[in-house]
Order: structure tokens, then C-alpha cells, then sequence
């Protein structure tokens, strides 16, 4: 692999730019590897990566039934933070949010990496006090946030009105390492260095059946044939229902829309990311100018990536409420996610029924932030049967009712 | 927009006047059942991508309760019908066999 610089750059702009490579190959399936990940999405990328990174695997195959990163990974509002409350929540997301923090150095990919800072808004007495303990348990898990005050909230965030008719500022949860990254860049990025260890990156080829002999996985079924292997990973997001019908056992997800959308470019005026759960509703500014918007889930099952329109009306009209000088932006696109949501609103890594066969999926609204992360934990989780930072997120933790309770930390769609 | 009819008031409610109350037809488990049981009816999901029972509240019109069958991949609509029965009639699995004759009701 030619790798990026700027001395590159330089060298290419003296030839027209002919001398750049693709950055990743796209081969023929060969009929088996040593391990296979349905879902090139950001989860399915990285954990190939580290597949062959940190465990030197690299026969791996990493299946995708469209393009790469065309699933959540290319429609979310790459919101990164760490704020969770639970302690293998916050392990984990933090994990994910520090190897954020070299990841281009690492991949020798400019994901653009910007910890800008986030605030989650307090809107009413019941956040006061939510952020409150969540910055208490923060600092005993090492991760740094703090609850500030409504004056600091108007300091870092000019454009806002903390004075708002229904719900005041009342102070705010800050993350000042939390922010944004490009997430095509993310999901490009590991594509290169997956290509590049000699993984293959088996774009259009849908999975649609999975092979079994005696309770153990032996291969799938693809549009392009069988391909067989004794280690499946599933991280295929909203569809994880689908892959799990296919192994033959069911999942506690459902599968819901969720809608984003960008206004017209306006010259910067928010400098960091702003989430105000209570009215449900977030955003940032993108580095073209457009500001990014986020809101609410549909409350019914749904696989059509499109969403409901009202959600949006909502969404911008509790926005416009605490930021008035948006009032008159445009709206440039919107589109829709299927979001896996599990009951605790935490995700699932886990062995499953299926010998051979592992699962990372359920990170509904919020899983950009944990891409490298979840990456990390789960292929050690594939490579060696457990992983401290999967641990706590297996499969039977609802039969157990061992709940790892996000509800409120993942209390905005993000 | 969603639309549906309301079987107990009859108005084409579209999705703002209604609340989605989840999967249809789950077998309640309650005290005394295994933990499998009980782990199914409260979590397990079938989340199909295709046809999919599921149940409704006319929250902003007459208050009822009752239940949809509506293709999640397409948002066609098959049928809307009372929330008094444990399972599918028979003139709600035709309409959905009149679209999709290859699919079955799985138990
Ligand atoms: C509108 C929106 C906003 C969001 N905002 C944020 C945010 O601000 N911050 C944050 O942290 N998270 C956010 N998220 C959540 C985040 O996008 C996801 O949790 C994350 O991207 C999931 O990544 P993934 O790799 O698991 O899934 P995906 O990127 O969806 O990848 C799964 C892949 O599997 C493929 N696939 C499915 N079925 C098959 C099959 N049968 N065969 C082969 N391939 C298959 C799909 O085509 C897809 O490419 C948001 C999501 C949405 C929809
Ligand atoms: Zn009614």
C-alpha cells in the first residue's frame, strides 16, 4: 500500500494525479477463510482489522450486500462521546472514543477526527439531577466530563437561547474530548488497511442463508455462492433479525427508522456539538457549513430507511425553540437509518446458540461513537472466546435480567 | 405517512393520531413459567423484515386499542382488525396471501 502524505500529494500534483491507487481491491470470493463478517459497515470493518491486527487472522472475509459503509455507518450524525453511565458502558465507549483519538495516525487515513466538545443540555429538574450523578459516575470511571452552568452553556455556545419559553437552559453536561468524525472516511479508512493486510472486501453480495452441521456454523449462502468458514461474525446493524432468522435463533431487537438532515451551508456559528434530550433534538455544525440534525426514532418497526416526516417537524421545531437564529435555514437533505434497538438500549456482543457463530449488533441510535472500539472488544471476543469488554454484553443478560441500563444516557436518538 | 383505519371508529387515522404499541399476539408468561419462556415473551422478537403483526392504540381518536398487518420492508398495509383474538383471522391471512402468496404464518 502507497500510503498518504503530504510529500504524496505533492508527487501526484506533478503528474495530473494518475499514480493514486485504489484504495481497496475488490476480489473474487475464494470458496472458504478462516473468518467471515457479514456487513461492511464501520463494526464490521474495524473488527476485521483487529482481527488481524491485534490477532494476526487476516484470511478474512468481510461480506457486504450493497457498498461499503452505505448502511448506519454513511447515515449517522458521527456524533463520538463517552458520557455513559453504566460501568461496561463507559469501559467500552471510551475505549472506542480514545482510539478515535489516533485513528487517522493509525490508519493512515484522514478520518478528521474533531473532539470539539459536547454538551448535553439539562431542560428540566430531573436532567439536573440525571447529568449530575452521570458526571459523578464519569469521574469514577475515568472518563472526563463535568455539569456546567447555564452561563458556561451560552460561553461555549453563543447561538443559544438559555432563557427558552418552555424549557431553560438549567446547565449542562460537557465532554470537551467528545465531538465528530467523517464517518465515510471511517469506514474507508479500515477498508484500505483491511485490503491492504490481504483481507478480501466482497461488496454487492448479499448473505442469504447460513450453513450449519451439528449446532456449528460451517459457512453462508451468498448471491454469489457458498463460501465456507468455521467463524461468522454478524454485524449487519438493522438486519440483524434477518442474519438471525437465517442461524436459526431470534434476538431481543426490533428494527426502527431513523431520520437525520442538513440545512443549507451558513457561514460556522457552533463550534461544538449541542443535544438537548428533553426536546428532542440535536445538532452540529459540518465542516461545509450545513448544520447537522438529529432527532427522534419512529416508534414502529420499519425497514424502509426513509422515517416518518413529523419526527423531522418536531425535531426542528424544538431546535428552533432553543436556537431562534436557525428559524429561517433551509432544510438540504434528509434520510433515514435502520436503528437495531434492544430494550436496555446497550448493545449485544455475544457468542450465540450457533457454535462458530458471533453477533455485535444493537447499538440502535448510538453506535458511530463505538466503531473502533467495538471493533477492538469483538475480535477478541471471535479470536479467543471472550474479551473483558464484551463480558458484560453477552446474549443472556436479558434472560438473566442483568440489564446494563442506557436509557438515559442514550435518552436523544444519537 | 402511515395511514390506518381504525376497526373500532372507522376514521383513516394517519400516524399521529395513533400509538404504536408493538408486536401482536405475543403468548403471555408469566409467574412460574421457565426462564426461556419468560426471556421470549418479554424480549425475543421475530423483527420480520416482510409481513409483520403489530399493535396500535387510536391515542388521539377514540382510545381503542387494535391490531395492524403491515409489510415492514414496503409499508403496504394488508389489514386492520380487532385486538380481541390471540391470532390472525382467516380474512387477514387472505389479504395477506392475495399480496405475497408465498408466505406462511410461521407459529
Ligand atoms: C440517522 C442516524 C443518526 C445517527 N447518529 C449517530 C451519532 O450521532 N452518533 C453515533 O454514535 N451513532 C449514531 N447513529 C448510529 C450509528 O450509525 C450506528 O450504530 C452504526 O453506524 C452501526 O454501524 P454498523 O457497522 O454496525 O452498521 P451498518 O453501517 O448499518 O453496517 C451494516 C452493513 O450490513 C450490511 N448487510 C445487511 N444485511 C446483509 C446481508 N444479508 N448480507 C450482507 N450484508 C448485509 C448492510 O448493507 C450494511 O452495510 C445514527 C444512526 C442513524 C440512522
Ligand atoms: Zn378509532
Amino acid at each position: 500500500m502507497r500510503r498518504y502524505s503530504a510529500f504524496a500529494v505533492a508527487r501526484e500534483a506533478t503528474r495530473y494525479h494518475q499514480g493514486w491507487e485504489r484504495a481497496w481491491a475488490s476480489p473474487e470470493p475464494k470458496r472458504s477463510y478462516d473468518a467471515i463478517i457479514v456487513g461492511a459497515g464501520g463494526h464490521g470493518l474495524a473488527t476485521a482489522f483487529y482481527l488481524g491486527k491485534n490477532f494476526g487472522i487476516t484470511n478474512v472475509a468481510v461480506i457486504e450486500k450493497g457498498w461499503l459503509g452505505g448502511g448506519n455507518t454513511g447515515r449517522n450524525t458521527t456524533i463520538i462521546r463517552s458520557n455513559y453511565l453504566q460501568d461496561p458502558s463507559a469501559a467500552l465507549y471510551e475505549k472506542s472514543r480514545s482510539l478515535f483519538e489516533t485513528m487517522s495516525q493509525d490508519l493512515n487515513y484522514n478520518v478528521m477526527f474533531s473532539p470539539r466538545g459536547v454538551i448535553m443540555l439539562a431542560q428540566t429538574e430531573h436532567e439536573v439531577r440525571g447529568y449530575k450523578r452521570t458526571a459523578q459516575a464519569n469521574a469514577l470511571q475515568g472518563v472526563t466530563t463535568e455539569f456546567i452552568s447555564p452561563a458556561r452553556v451560552k460561553e461555549i455556545v453563543p447561538i443559544i437561547n438559555i432563557d427558552g419559553p418552555r424549557y431553560p437552559v438549567l446547565g449542562g453536561l460537557w465532554q470537551a474530548r467528545g465531538g465528530t468524525a467523517r464517518h465515510d472516511a471511517v469506514a474507508w479508512g479500515y477498508a484500505r488497511a483491511c485490503s491492504d493486510m490481504g483481507m478480501d472486501i466482497i461488496q454487492q453480495c448479499a448473505v442469504t442463508g447460513v450453513t450449519r452441521e451439528d449446532g456449528a456454523v460451517t459457512g453462508v449462502e451468498t448471491t454469489r455462492g457458498h463460501i465456507a468458514t468455521k467463524k461468522l461474525g454478524i454485524v449487519v446493524a438493522g438486519h440483524s433479525g434477518v442474519l438471525a432468522e437465517m442461524a436459526g435463533f431470534r434476538l431481543p431487537i426490533e428494527s426502527v427508522a431513523l431520520q437525520a438532515l442538513v440545512s443549507e451551508p451558513i457561514k460556522p456559528c457552533m463550534d461544538c456539538v449541542v443535544m438537548a434530550n428533553t426536546v428532542h433534538g440535536y445538532m452540529s455544525q459540518s465542516d461545509k457549513g450545513e448544520m447537522v440534525i438529529g432527532g427522534g426514532a419512529d416508534g414502529y418497526n420499519n425497514y424502509t430507511q426513509r422515517g416518518s416526516f413529523h419526527h423531522i417537524e418536531e425535531t426542528v421545531r424544538a431546535l428552533v425553540e432553543t436556537f431562534p437564529m436557525i428559524s429561517r435555514l433551509k432544510q438540504l437533505r434528509q434520510w433515514g437509518g435502520i436503528v437495531d434497538m434492544t430494550g436496555d438500549r446497550s448493545p449485544i456482543l455475544s457468542k450465540t446458540p450457533v457454535e462458530g457463530i458471533f453477533i455485535n449488533c444493537g447499538w440502535g441510535t448510538g453506535g458511530f461513537k463505538a466503531t473502533p472500539g467495538s471493533g477492538w472488544a469483538f475480535a477478541e471476543l471471535m479470536a479467543k472466546g471472550h474479551s473483558p469488554l464484551t463480558d458484560a454484553f453477552g446474549l443472556e443478560r436479558f434472560r438473566e435480567g442483568r440489564f446494563i441500563d442506557e436509557s438515559v444516557a442514550a435518552g436523544v436518538a444519537h | 405517512m402511515l395511514i390506518l383505519e381504525c376497526p373500532c371508529c372507522g376514521v383513516m387515522a394517519d400516524e399521529t393520531e395513533l400509538a404504536p404499541g408493538g408486536e401482536a399476539h405475543l403468548r403471555r408468561h408469566g409467574p412460574g413459567s421457565s426462564d426461556e419462556d419468560f426471556e421470549g415473551y418479554l424480549f425475543l422478537r421475530p423483527n420480520a423484515r416482510g409481513v409483520h403483526f403489530e399493535r396500535w392504540r387510536h391515542a388521539h381518536g377514540c382510545g381503542k386499542w387494535f391490531l395492524a398487518a403491515r409489510d415492514t420492508a414496503t409499508m403496504e398495509v394488508f389489514a386492520t382488525y380487532s385486538a380481541q383474538t390471540a391470532e390472525p383471522p382467516q380474512h387477514v391471512i387472505d389479504a395477506i396471501r392475495a399480496k405475497r402468496p408465498d408466505w406462511s404464518l410461521v407459529p
